[in-house]
């Protein structure tokens, strides 16, 4: 590993002023993706900014209007840990859990996993699926990006040099509904998603339909993608195996996966079909049992 | 290289300082710096839990936190687990259950077991099977080791709920 300098700001002044000193900076939260990435020579930089005594990325907020803003710098097994998160998110739970072991788990964060942007990331279908919105912020002030359009490619999302993500918000769900998000792996744990699929299901009033829906997936795409199809295909429709076969059936025709050493292009579109099919009858059975 | 850091920690409990580089690893720091040799390099890259460490009640893989990380915080290596001569009921049961051969899964296994009976002092087996997926062993197989586990919780005398 090459030699770095460390920072630690503890404000985002601070931050931005270190991000602005002309040195080739890296951002360091976990450091479950960076440190590695820095030891293998993968990448490199003059000094390594801690965003993890930055008071703002470290903050967990469950606000008065049903959403929840999470820091960017949160380790996954503070947010699964809090009882009333565990609750009311199962969907992010979903996610949070299965991201590496419990010992990545007490450092990794969602924000870490955004910006390392893989596209077999877990957490950002998980995340599209609650129609999840992030706010970035550098010295000359903040914008928020919606998640599904902060992908730019494989290792690379929106976020411009001097750029930091500060949280990501989970606006209130809708009534009637609920997040499930899976993936396949050949081992039960601790491994990278061949295939993954989150999705929301909402159901109007009479709970016999459909009302609305979001579909995600991850590792069949050079970004994790929405699949506004397998949505259109359910809406309006009752919730049954049918119905639910039609979003798999849009889900498969949307991924354009790539053959790797995880599994093939073929296998990829079956699977993902598969695991949209099951993600709304987990969906649909949260919404049942009033989860 | 980089100017050496001075960082002030506690380790197993003693306020410990030390030096050192900003590109060091806990796990070097332990064993390169401060001679405790415990925690184990497996991977190197956070896969297999052999490095792993308590930080601040959490385990953490010690490959994958640098030292100056540790600046102000709390920190129990394998060394730190038991009391005195008078072994953890976790070290005991490994011994019991005969859940090591070469040994070196087995500082990580002890110290990721310690954070799950601190936390859920009666796991069932599938709790104790899912947190140690990410430790690795590649000799003794995880049926002793999970065994072990499940042993030492009970012989815990924590209250079962
Ligand atoms: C053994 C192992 C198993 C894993 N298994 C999985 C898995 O099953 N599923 C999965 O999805 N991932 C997995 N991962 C990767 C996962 O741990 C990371 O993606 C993690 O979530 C990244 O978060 P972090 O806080 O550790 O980020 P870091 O490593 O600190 O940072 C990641 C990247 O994002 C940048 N960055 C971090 N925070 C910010 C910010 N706020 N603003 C701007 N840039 C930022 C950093 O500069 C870096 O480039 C695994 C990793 C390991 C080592
Ligand atoms: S040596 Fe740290 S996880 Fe393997
Ligand atoms: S006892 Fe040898 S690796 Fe576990």
């Amino acid at each position: 590993m090459e030699s770095f300098e460390y920072l630690a700001p503890r404000t985002l002044a601070e931050a931005f002023a270190a991000l602005g000193n002309g040195k080739r900076s890296l951002m360091l939260a976990g450091g479950t993706d960076v440190i590695v990435q820095l030891r293998e020579n993968r990448r490199s930089c003059d000094q390594l900014i801690d965003l993890k005594h930055i008071p703002e990325l470290m903050a967990v907020d469950i606000r008065a209007d049903g959403g929840l803003d999470i820091g960017a710098a949160v380790p996954l097994a503070e947010l699964y840990g809090n009882r009333d998160i565990a609750r009311r998110w199962p969907g992010l739970v979903d996610a949070a859990s299965i991201i590496g072991g419990r010992a990545i788990q007490s450092r990794a964060s969602f924000g870490g996993n955004l910006c390392n942007a893989s596209p077999a990331a877990d957490s950002s279908p998980s995340l599209m699926a609650h129609g999840a919105v992030l706010t970035i912020a550098s010295a000359g002030g903040t914008r928020t990006v919606p998640v599904d359009e902060f992908f730019a490619g494989p290792g690379r999302s929106v976020l411009q040099p001097g750029e930091v993500l500060l949280r990501v918000s989970i606006p209130p769900q809708p009534a009637r509904s609920a997040v499930f998000y899976h993936r396949f792996i050949p081992r039960n744990e601790m491994d990278i998603a061949v295939a993954s699929a989150g999705v929301r299901l909402v159901l109007d009033e009479s709970g016999d339909r459909i009302a609305s829906a979001r579909v995600a997936l991850g590792a069949v795409a050079a970004t994790p993608i929405m699949v506004p199809a397998a949505a259109e295909a359910v809406v309006g429709q009752a919730p049954v195996a049918d119905t639910f076969a039609k979003a798999g059936e849009a889900a498969s025709a949307a991924a354009q996966p790539i053959t790797d050493m995880r599994g093939s292009a073929a296998q990829r579109k079956h699977l993902v079909s598969v695991l949209t099919v099951r993600a709304f009858e987990h969906a649909l059975q949260r919404i049942r049992e009033g989860r | 290289m980089a100017r050496r850091t001075y960082v002030a920690t506690t380790i197993n409990g003693m306020p410990t300082e030390f030096l050192c580089e900003p590109r060091q690893s806990v796990l070097e720091v332990l064993r390169d710096e401060l001679g405790l040799t415990g925690a184990k390099e497996g991977c190197n890259n956070g896969n297999c839990g052999a490095c792993a460490v308590l930080l601040n009640g959490q385990v953490v893989n010690s490959c994958c936190v640098l030292g100056v990380e540790l600046e102000g915080a709390d920190v129990t290596t394998i060394e730190g687990i038991a009391d005195g001569e008078n072994l953890h009921p976790l070290q005991q049961a490994f011994l019991e259950e005969a859940a090591l051969q070469c040994g070196i899964c087995t500082p990580g296994f002890i110290v990721s077991a310690k954070a799950l009976l601190d936390s859920n002092p009666h796991p069932d087996e599938h709790t104790v099977r899912f947190w140690l997926a990410g430790n690795l062993c590649r000799c003794t197989g995880y049926d002793k080791i999970v065994r072990a586990v499940l042993k030492a919780a009970d012989a815990s005398g924590a209250p079962v709920p």
